[in-house]
């Protein structure tokens, strides 16, 4: 059986060659050239004067594109943006935000192109940015009207009236991508269309806005993925701009374009996960019960929507994460600002509504000096195995879905056991005793990651397999690889079906040309959506197989078994290329199309009612940190995680993304700070100063294990998606670092620690608990 | 001579012109089309370019995105292209990343399995220094260590080996010697005395040692940096010499040779070049470069000043020695004089008492914050002598005067300490930037002189965080 094998990533063998093709090495078209965007200097203001003459007369230069001239040869200035249209590729009046494109150097090599595109003059009459959440609340600077509020309960009634109360405000740093392949996009000129290869998690958007700006039919633009050098949700619409321009620049020119950022450009350029204030009011028991609660997300969004709204709905989505919350009034305000947009990244706003919660829970038991994990206890919604669901709206998240599928209390208890909880939260307060200079802490926090775009259209997925007269499957879908080993996953449902051995199914380019109208790879939906359209296109196959052997053999089709990579009927065996070439002759097709949309979901996000979700992805992680109290200096010592992937298509698959998203996420909360100066100018745009986690940043220390239970919903073999959701495992990381801080003074002054925790931070915070030691 | 020589996966390439300005990565992607060689940063952050780079001396990984062209003569390069077998067998590395799952994306493992097969040929098991260059973003590195440790126990294939007889191929490194009153300086001076002469006669001339710090002005800011000189023939300044109480290092050589080097007579300065950048920019990088490029944020002035390093600058064949924190004028602006270059570094042969901290948002390969380095000799109860240097703290790296003056002939107790770490603040307004705010900086610099105190001490509880175990 091939599905839930833990097969490696299927270009493993050529990643380690060097020979597994990203779209930067695939041979250049002949009469290649290479664009680079000349960017604003200034963050907000207008540009009065462009003198681009330089530019032209640069070495190698063929040709410079100007927002005027896309005005007079296509009408308009194409626009970049996937949600509502609020991003014009080129500016020559406005600048929104400090590395914004205003023009295009196509040049004879990418060198060439770089270093002209910094000989542009422009003359700006600047205006004062709007830059911090602040200034953007004082200036009302938003998208939508005013802020998005969901409620359930009466929180205000519930927080007045509880035995206890208490507030508090945290901030919390964005995050950029670093995928290490930066964006790329190679444009190749058609004689009645355009072919685009890109490195996106989005190919049929990169149709869609190429289209648009050609002013083609979707029908003559083809796009093409391969794989991607890591995507995280930074290709989820921010490589749309380098292959408009590519386009653009091959149907001007006539000839192939290349479009790739250097990283510095890239960093500049592109959005990364919102930054956001979170302020809490909470009232709650001697249990720490919480009875009601009062949230404000403060979120800034950058200077376009981009996908913004979506990513803001779904941090309010997660802030319940696992616990019951009867009384609760959600806030959001969604704050434009002249910064890069922010954008998708892994997990989409659900760990920012995570990490509040989270936060809210170590509150409450400091306040009350509780263990922490018994305050979260006392909020967990029920298991399913202790709830009769279907029996009425027993427990439901503030936006009114049933919970039915919770399993939180038992996956917590077993990792509670395996990680040596209890134990060891004694031997830190033990140790830390001894240690004057040194303080380690622990933290326990759990996930729940609700599964489904939100904008429920998206919750569909196609797939084209054919099965060639030799035997041979050819397969594709329409997600995206991006290093996820999404293919291979598919691949196994597939193989599976045919009883052959995974690597038999011929993995392609994602390719708008053959599978149409996809949804982003993102969402983590990518296995559940694509997998189970590929197994409606392989059961089609099988079924026209079966039928036509159960014919010959006068047999019921159910008596014709796919296992060994044979054909079983009757008592006789053959080879399925036997078979293929069979049907093959007796003129039975054998290829089909698969299709799958997600069922059960409603959604209604203006009320912030109804079931976005088909079901709940879970998970927890027990972290113990070390921090230095002269420093701030910390380190992760150990981590034990404990996550729910269903019956998992790919044990070691699922492993990988488990391990990589928790330190995807602790950097997220520790090292990795964003910096921009008080002119909005990004001052962290390369790896020397925006610092991901390194080989030595690991958890020494680091248990993985799955939970290994099928998924109550009849996802694609019961199992559960993996991208997002141990992302936000890293919380446990941050929890760690504030109790380390917490017990460093005594306990007696809330740390409130701000993320990411740096040294500095941590420093921060260790001055304001031992305030009047 | 202007030509270059080497060798390429085991054939040889010969270069008539070898242009200053290019990088090897391009020479790979751009001329070669050998795309396994990735492009990542383009500024030697990530690793996803790692080549491995053997000559007589032995087997170097480095990044291919600034090592420039001429910096490659005489070598044996091997590509990630050339690591597998003749008859396609794959590396011991490259089959245990399969199996272990090491790679997901994929783009930056061939640099990753190029730093782990280069270790694994120079049996070093110090996998997170091996990796500290090399940044992966999609599997949080534990499968990779994984992989590290299974392929550590099968040798290195026979094929590899060969690669170091192909070492300084006797091809043809193009046209005769420029002369070195010419118009253009010679490329690549063979000894300090053809360098002294070169320099005299184009003092404009930019002097290129490991081009950890130049690459990056080629790459990001797209400067021409001709004129320039490529200082990696000048075999006779990359020597560690012993000389009585001194050890007299010559400029080029590279900080992966000083830290083994001097890991049993300066085991503090050693453990603090072990957190210097990564494993592929030690490599290359050089102690006379990192001295002369004056940064303010290099990680080995202060340590060699809290130690009483003495530098020697050369001019024609007239030398200097001066006190190395005299050579730190102000920000950008060091005592180097038109055709004069760093010849070598005079340290004492121990200093017991030295102690360092680096101070960064991430541990290895970053930048410091700030970097304390002290010196304070003791006897009879009393500080005898106080030698203490900052980096991050001002333009350049400076002493700490006010601090050691509150010190010297002070007595050894924490009283004494905080004292001087009032004085600190006498000593430094810091900056804030994106590594640290002011504030932070002069804060943790006190308390850095507190520790150094709790550390000669011995006292045990004050050990780094990186001894903690879980």
């Amino acid at each position: 059986m091939s599905r839930g094998q833990p097969l490696p990533h299927d270009s493993a063998p050529l990643h380690v060659t060097g020979a597994a093709r990203f779209a930067d090495d695939i041979p250049l078209p002949a009469g290649c050239l290479h664009l680079a965007f000349g960017l604003s200097e200034i963050a907000c203001g207008q540009i009065e004067e462009m003198d681009l003459s330089a530019v032209h007369a640069a070495p190698g230069v063929v040709r410079v594109i100007t927002a005027q001239d896309l005005r007079a040869r296509f009408g308009a200035i194409p626009d970049c943006a996937p949600a509502v249209p609020d991003e014009p590729l080129l500016s020559d009046t406005g600048v929104e935000y400090h590395g914004r494109p205003l023009f295009i150097v196509v040049a004879e090599s990418h060198l060439a192109a770089r270093k002209a595109a910094r000989r542009a003059k422009i003359r700006y009459r600047e205006t004062k940015p709007v830059l911090s959440i602040d200034e953007a609340l004082e200036a009302n600077s938003r998208f939508e009207q005013g802020p998005v509020i969901w409620a359930r309960g009466d929180a205000e009634g519930a927080i007045s009236q509880a035995p206890h109360q208490l507030e508090g405000r945290f901030e919390v740093g964005g995050q950029e991508h670093f995928y290490l392949e930066g964006q790329i996009a190679l444009a190749l000129p058609l004689e009645d269309g355009m072919h685009i290869t890109a490195s996106t998690q989005h190919p049929t958007e990169i149709q869609h806005k190429v289209a648009h700006a050609l002013h083609l039919p979707m029908s003559a633009v083809r796009v093409e993925t391969r794989r991607m050098g890591g995507g995280f949700g930074g290709k989820e619409s921010q490589g749309n701009w380098l292959a408009v321009a590519s386009a653009l620049a091959a149907q001007i020119t006539g000839r192939a374009c290349k479009m790739r950022y250097d990283r510095d450009d890239d960093m500049v350029i592109t959005g990364k996960r919102h930054d956001l204030r979170i302020l809490y009011r909470v009232g709650y028991d001697d249990q720490g019960r919480i009875l009601g609660l009062d949230f404000t997300h403060l979120m800034r969004c950058g200077w376009s929507q981009d996908l913004s709204l979506a990513v803001a709905d779904r941090a309010m989505l997660h802030a319940d994460n696992c616990y019951l919350l009867e009384n609760i009034r959600i806030e959001s305000h969604r704050l434009k600002t002249n910064t890069a947009s922010a954008t998708a990244f892994r997990g989409f706003g659900g760990p920012q509504g995570m990490i509040g919660i989270e936060q809210v829970m170590d509150h409450v038991a400091f306040a009350l000096g509780r263990e922490p994990l018994a305050v979260r206890r006392a909020n967990f919604y029920k298991d399913f195995t202790d709830i009769s669901p279907g029996a009425g709206r027993i427990q439901t998240t503030p936006y009114a879905m049933e919970v039915e599928d919770f399993i939180g209390n038992a996956l917590v208890a077993r990792l509670e056991a395996s990680s040596a909880y209890q134990a060891r939260r004694a031997a830190v307060r033990a140790w830390n005793a001894s240690s004057p200079f040194l303080k380690r802490g622990l933290a326990l926090t759990p996930v729940k990651f609700g599964i489904s775009f939100t904008l429920t259209w998206l919750n569909q997925a196609g797939a084209l397999l054919h099965l060639y007269q030799d035997g041979s499957l050819a397969l594709n879908h329409g997600g995206t690889e991006m290093g996820q080993g999404l293919n291979q996953k598919v691949a196994q449902v597939v193989a599976e079906i045919f009883g052959v051995q995974a690597g038999e199914v011929k993995i392609t380019a994602t390719d708008t040309a053959k599978v149409p109208n996809t949804s982003a790879t993102a969402a983590s939906s990518g296995s559940d959506l694509n997998g189970a359209a590929a197994r409606e296109a392989a059961l089609t196959i099988r079924q026209r197989l079966a039928g036509f052997m159960a014919d010959k053999h006068g047999v019921a089709p159910e008596a014709v078994r796919f296992e060994d990579g044979m054909v079983r009927v009757a008592g006789e065996s053959h080879p399925l290329s036997r078979v293929a070439t069979w049907a093959w002759q007796a003129r039975i097709s054998l290829s089909s199309t698969g299709y799958y949309a997600t069922p059960k979901i409603t959604w209604d996000r203006v009320q912030g009612q109804g079931r976005p979700f088909l079901y709940f992805a879970y998970g927890a992680a027990v972290t113990e940190v070390v921090i230095d109290t002269l420093t701030g200096e910390n380190r992760i010592l150990r981590a034990d995680i404990l996550h729910d992937t269903g019956s998992p298509l790919n044990p070691a698959l699922d492993i990988g993304q488990i391990e990589g998203g928790y330190v995807q996420g602790a950097g997220w909360l520790t090292s990795e700070e964003l910096v921009w100066d008080e002119k909005g100018r990004l001052r962290t745009h390369a790896p020397s100063t925006y610092k991901i986690p390194a080989c030595a940043d690991r958890p020494r220390v680091f248990n993985v294990a799955l939970w290994d239970a099928p998924a109550r919903e009849a996802t694609i073999g019961r199992s559960k998606a993996v991208g997002e959701p141990p992302l936000m495992l890293g919380i446990s990381a941050f929890a760690a670092l504030q109790d380390a801080v917490a017990e460093a003074g005594g306990r007696r002054i809330w740390p409130a620690l701000t993320a990411p925790a740096t040294p500095e931070a941590v420093l921060a915070a260790l001055t304001r608990v031992q305030r009047d030691v | 001579m202007s030509g270059i020589a080497f060798t390429l996966n085991g054939a040889p390439v010969q270069l008539q012109q070898a242009d200053p300005g290019r990088t090897l990565l391009e020479f790979l992607r751009e001329t070669r089309g050998l795309n396994g060689t990735k492009e990542g940063c383009n500024e030697g952050d990530c690793g996803a370019c790692t080549v491995l780079v053997s000559d007589e001396t032995g087997h170097r990984a480095l990044n291919a995105c600034i090592l420039l062209m001429p910096q490659l003569d005489g070598k044996s390069l091997t590509t990630i292209e050339g690591l597998k077998g003749p008859g396609g067998q794959l590396h011991p590395v490259q089959s245990e990343m399969i199996a272990c799952h090491g790679s997901q994306c994929g783009f930056c493992t061939p640099g990753i399995v190029m730093s782990l097969a280069t270790a694994h040929l120079n049996g070093d098991a110090r996998d997170d220094q091996v990796l500290a260059g090399n940044l992966c973003r999609c599997t949080g590195y534990a499968p990779i260590i994984r992989a590290a440790e299974a392929a550590r126990k099968e040798p290195p294939p026979a094929w590899l080996k060969p690669e170091t007889a192909l070492i300084c191929p006797p091809i043809s490194r193009g046209e005769a010697p420029a002369a070195p009153g010419g118009s253009a300086p010679p490329l690549r001076p063979s000894s300090k005395a053809e360098l002294a002469e070169a320099l005299l006669a184009h003092p404009q001339a930019r002097l290129v040692a490991g081009a950890t710090d130049i690459g990056l002005w080629v790459t990001k800011q797209l400067r021409d940096i001709s004129p320039a000189i490529f200082l990696n023939g000048v075999s006779d300044m990359a020597g560690i010499e012993r000389e009585g109480d001194q050890i007299r290092i010559g400029a080029m050589v590279t900080f992966e040779q000083l830290r083994a080097a001097l890991r049993a007579e300066h085991p503090a300065f050693a453990a603090l070049l072990d957190r210097f950048a990564s494993l592929q920019i030690r490599n290359a990088a050089t102690i006379g470069g990192n001295i002369a490029n004056g940064s303010p944020i290099g990680d080995s002035p202060p340590a060699l000043i809290a130690m009483g390093a003495r530098l020697t600058l050369r001019r024609g064949a007239a030398r200097r020695e001066i006190a190395l924190e005299a050579f730190f004028l102000d920000y950008g602006r060091q005592d180097r004089q038109p055709g004069e270059f760093v010849e070598f570094i005079t340290l004492p042969a121990r200093a017991p008492d030295l102690r360092c901290y680096k101070i960064s948002k991430r541990f290895d390969q970053d930048i410091s914050a700030l970097c304390g380095c002290f010196n304070l000799r003791r006897a009879g109860g009393r500080i005898t002598e106080a030698r203490i240097a900052f980096g991050g703290m001002a333009g350049t790296p400076k002493r700490a005067s006010a601090c050691e003056a509150a010190l010297s002939g002070a007595e050894w107790n924490e009283a004494t300490i905080r004292r001087a770490m009032q004085a600190i603040a006498d000593d430094y307004q810091p900056l804030s930037d994106m590594r640290a705010s002011a504030g932070y900086r002069l804060q943790v610099a006190q308390n850095l002189l507190l520790r150094a105190f709790h550390d000669l001490n011995g006292d045990q509880t004050i050990a780094s965080i990186r001894e903690v175990q879980a």
